[in-house]
Formats: C-alpha cells, structure tokens, sequence
C-alpha cells in the first residue's frame, strides 16, 4: 500500500477487500511490551481517527476521590480510560463516545467519574463535584 | 493432502452431490460450514461420513442457519484457511447478504449450488431461480451439467477463487436432481493428484496472522466504496483468464476439456438454442436426432461460465445462425429472462443480428424433454426461413392453459 491517504488513491492502489492494516509494517517486535503511544498505528487505524464529535455528554475524572480500582478501565468498551501501572491517569477523549458505563461501575463515594455537557471545560466541571453522601442518603 | 487416504476406482458410479463431496475431500478444506437443504443435503452429508470415518482433517461446523453457514465460511476464511459449503434454493436466499460480504471482503469461498426453485409455491425441484438470484452478488458462476462435470467444476473452484489475481469466491452450480440425484460414471483423480493439482491454501492478510493485524469487513464510504468496487469488479472481469488457464491445466492432467462458452452441432447450425445446466445434455440428443430425420440443422450454446458472463464468447458463437433461442428456466418476473438479455446485449454490437426468442421453461423441475427441444428446434427452423419472430418475443413452453406470450416485435 503505498503512502497517500486513501481519499486520493485509485481504485488500483487499494488493498484487496478493503481489508486495513493496524499497524504500519510487519510486528516483527514484541508489541506487547509497548505502550499504545509507542506503537507505529497505521494511518487506516481506527486509533488514528478522531470520534470525538460523536459524543454529547463526557465523563469527567477527579483524581481526589479515585482509587485505582481499574474498573472504568476494564468495562470502557472503546478502551478510552488511560491507566499506566494500575493507576487511572484519565479520558482519551478521541475516542470515547461518552457511553457513560466508566460513570456506572465506579464504586467510590462520590463518584470519581461524572458525566457533563461536552461543552463544560473539564476545570468547571471539577468544582461542580458532589460531596460524600452520608450513611442512609 | 488428508491423513487418510480413499481409495477410488478408476470410474466411480457417483451421484452429483457425491462429486461435490469428494471434490471437498480431495481438495483439504479447512472448514465447511453448512445447513442441510434438499437437494444439495447430500453434498455435506457424504462429507460428514467422510470427517466421521477419519478421511477428512478439517473441520465441520453444523450451524443453526445458511446465513450463519456463510458468515462461518467468512470468518474462517477471513482467518486464513480453506472453506466450502452447499446450498439450494431457500437457503440461498437466506444467505444472500453474506454472499455480497464475501465477495466484497475478496475472501475465497466454494458453494456448490444445487438449482432448485425459489418459493411459493415449495417446491423441491430443479430450476434456475436461485441461480439467477446470484447474478449480481460479485460471484464467479460455474455450471457444471453431469456429476463429471460438478466433479471438476467443484475441484477447480478452489483452484480460480485462490488464486491471487482473483481472491473471489466460486459458486459451482448443478441442476437439482437431474445432476444432483442421478448416478453417472465419474472418473475420479487419485486423493494426491487431487491434492496437488488444487495446491496449498495461499494465506492473504490473513486474521491468525499477528505478525501483521489486519481489520476485515470495512465501512467505506462516497469517498472510497466506488474505487473498492471498481476493484472487484476488475479482479471479477479478469478472473477468466485464471479459468481459462485452470480449465487448460485440468485438461493436461485429465482429457477432459472445458470452454467458458460449451457448444455442440453450432459450426454447420443455422439456428440455435441457448440454455444452463442438463438441457445441454438433452439438447445434444436432439440435435442428432432432428438433423437426421428432418434435415435441421440446430446447434446449442451453453455458458459454462455465468459469471464474469462470457459475452464475447457468445456472440462469437453466434455469428453464422439465423434465429437463437434464449431458454431461461427461472420465473422472469416482469421482464424478458435472463440469458434473453445478455444473449441479445452480446450480439446487439456484433456483426450477425439474429432473430432471437426468449422461451420460459422447466419451472420447478417440469421436463425438458427431446420431443419438446425439437418442437423448439422446429418453430426456430420455421422463424428462420421465414425471416421473422412469428409469434411474439417471449413464450412459455410446457405450461398447462391458455397459451401465454408476451412482447411484440416492433413494426408487427
């Protein structure tokens, strides 16, 4: 496959079945040791492609109440939640679609991820947090 | 080549879905995934003897439907191995959005397809709607017209839709019953020759291969689905070459000879018919016959391959005739048939202009008999001298009640 972005190649320069490859040249290298950051992703890749804008709400992290229990980060079905060595480090917000499941699953009280308007900046949203809810409330 | 080797005769009495089984067998497929329907049942069924009994190092996948059969077939083949399935009729229908997804996908698949008429009213038997119903799903179309036939029609489907220049998947059409279910002599290739003549599974982005991660079934877009398209439809184009070349290298290593466009008596015919499946056969007979006693001399032009439709082929096969009749045996549904069509589109730009009929026959497995061909041959024969269709374009033959034409010819 050659270099130009798809949108300007011929029907003669595309692979077979518009089958996309993941990764720019063989994974001759142990891939797995890498962080995502690292990785060469193609340009076909889904990584490389903003969806973003498909998103209305967004979860907001607060890195005061987390606890690094990873659940948002096992249930993220678009593995949006950006952890390194077991500790949250927050939203890769090209990708998520704003699903709100990360917001279900955290269990701390309150809750270290809210949903907010995507247009609120994460800083106002910050001191939009609730407080702890007591015993019976 | 299978652990475990059959030992053939040197001519088998084998049914057509027999042949299509042992072609699987012979040809190491990976993973058939099926449902059983009548009457391409047998197809799978003998090859599950076959994995049963210790013949067959694949696997087989029994799935809850024909659309599940061919998304399986997908997936293993998207995944990088070998895979076939049969089908007819309903089962056709039920599959034929993921016949579309892999041929899209480019990802080498062999139904065999044993013809059978499409529902309501059920029926069972042979004719040529489920064939139809694949014309335009991206498919290379072979039709095999004896159990010798669907044999190396069958074995060679794997060799064309491998092939990189092609990388599409092969559908091997037999009639229902007529071929299916009627026991011939086949001769048989030896397990190994077999083997080697199809040759080993040529992986291409295969899923199981991570050295190189690859996304299979894509969404496109205005901005690229054309040019994705366009490229399909030029490996389809091309793939003749690939099957003339295959049919070559099958007649080195058997005798046995293929043609993309098949025809008998057609070099001294003055008229001609233009049929799929056993009619061929049966027309062969007839043609003896009538040029014998009434001195007709009629020839039968038959497209071995459907699709890519071989309409060079055609037309120059019917340079010297002066009337054709295009014999479709599917319901048209509102319109002239389908070899009608492309029959006339090949020979409208050529320099013989024919006068040419579209006769609507055999549906749900009613007869074609020699009697009724040369009733065919006959009003040909009359409409040639005569220089002039003298009944309207289209006719239905065989059919009980009033008789029923349609289409008049301009000017009449």
């Amino acid at each position: 496959m050659s270099n130009k972005p798809i949108s300007e190649m011929g029907w003669d320069e595309l692979v077979p079945g518009a089958a996309l490859y993941t990764f720019q040249g063989d994974v001759d290298y142990n891939i797995t040791e890498m962080q995502p950051e690292d990785r060469l992703y193609s340009e076909t890749s889904s990584k490389a492609m903003s969806v973003g804008d498909w998103r209305v709400i967004k979860p907001v992290w607060n890195s005061e109440t987390c606890i690094d229990c990873q659940n948002c980060w096992i249930f993220c079905p678009d593995t949006s939640i950006i952890a390194r060595n077991k500790e949250m480090k927050g939203v890769d917000y090209d990708h998520c679609k704003g699903c709100g499941l990360c917001v279900s699953v955290c269990p701390t009280n309150p809750k270290s991820l809210l949903m907010f308007n995507e247009y609120e900046t994460v800083e106002d949203a910050l001191t939009q947090w609730p407080e702890k809810k007591k015993k019976g409330e | 080549m299978n652990n475990k080797e059959m030992n053939l005769k040197g001519v088998e009495v084998w049914d057509g879905n027999m042949a299509n089984s042992q072609a699987f067998r012979q040809a190491d497929v990976d993973v058939i995934a099926a449902y059983p329907i009548t009457p391409s049942t047998a197809t799978v069924e003998n090859y599950c003897t076959f994995h049963a009994n210790g013949y067959v190092d694949g696997e087989v996948i029994m799935t809850e439907s024909e659309h599940a059969a061919m998304s399986a077939c997908i997936g293993a083949g998207a995944a990088g191995g070998r895979v076939a399935t049969a089908t007819s009729s309903q089962g056709l229908a039920l599959m034929i959005e993921t016949l579309y997804q892999a041929s899209g996908m480019r990802i080498p698949v062999v139904l065999c397809l044993v013809n059978r008429a499409l529902a309501a009213p059920l029926n069972v038997n042979g004719d040529h709607s489920d064939l139809y119903l694949t014309r335009d799903a991206g498919w290379v179309s072979i039709d095999a017209f004896s159990p010798q036939e669907a044999y190396d029609m069958t074995l060679m489907s794997f060799k064309i839709s491998e092939h990189p220049a092609v990388r599409l998947p092969v559908i091997s059409n037999q009639d229902g019953f007529m071929t299916s279910h009627t026991a011939q002599n086949v001769i048989p290739l030896k397990d190994e020759v077999a083997s080697k003549f199809v040759g080993d599974y040529l992986q291409v982005n295969a899923l199981l291969n991570f050295d190189k991660p690859v996304t299979h079934g894509v969404q496109t877009e205005q901005d690229w689905h054309f040019e994705h398209k366009a490229k399909q439809h030029d490996a389809l184009m091309g793939s003749k070459k690939v099957i003339e070349e295959t049919f070559a290298e099958f007649k080195e290593l058997t005798g046995r000879e293929y043609k993309v466009v098949e025809s008998y008596g057609i070099e001294d015919a003055d008229v001609a018919i233009v049929c799929l499946g056993s009619t061929f056969e049966t027309a062969k007979l007839a043609i003896d016959q009538i040029k014998k006693e009434e001195g007709i001399n009629v020839g039968v032009v038959a497209p071995r391959v459907f699709r890519p439709f071989p309409l060079e082929e055609i037309a120059a096969s019917l340079q010297t005739v002066k009337a054709v009749a295009c014999m479709d045996r599917s319901a048209p549904g509102g319109t002239v048939g389908a070899l009608y069509n492309e029959v006339s589109g090949a020979l409208i730009n050529s320099q013989n202009r024919p006068l040419v009929t579209n006769l609507i026959y055999g549906l749900g497995g009613r007869d074609m008999t020699v009697a009724g061909l040369k009733n065919i041959f006959r009003t040909l024969d009359k409409d040639s001298k005569d220089g002039k269709i003298n009944g309207r374009i289209q006719t239905l033959i065989g059919v009980r009640g009033p008789a029923l034409s349609y289409y008049d010819v301009e000017g009449k």
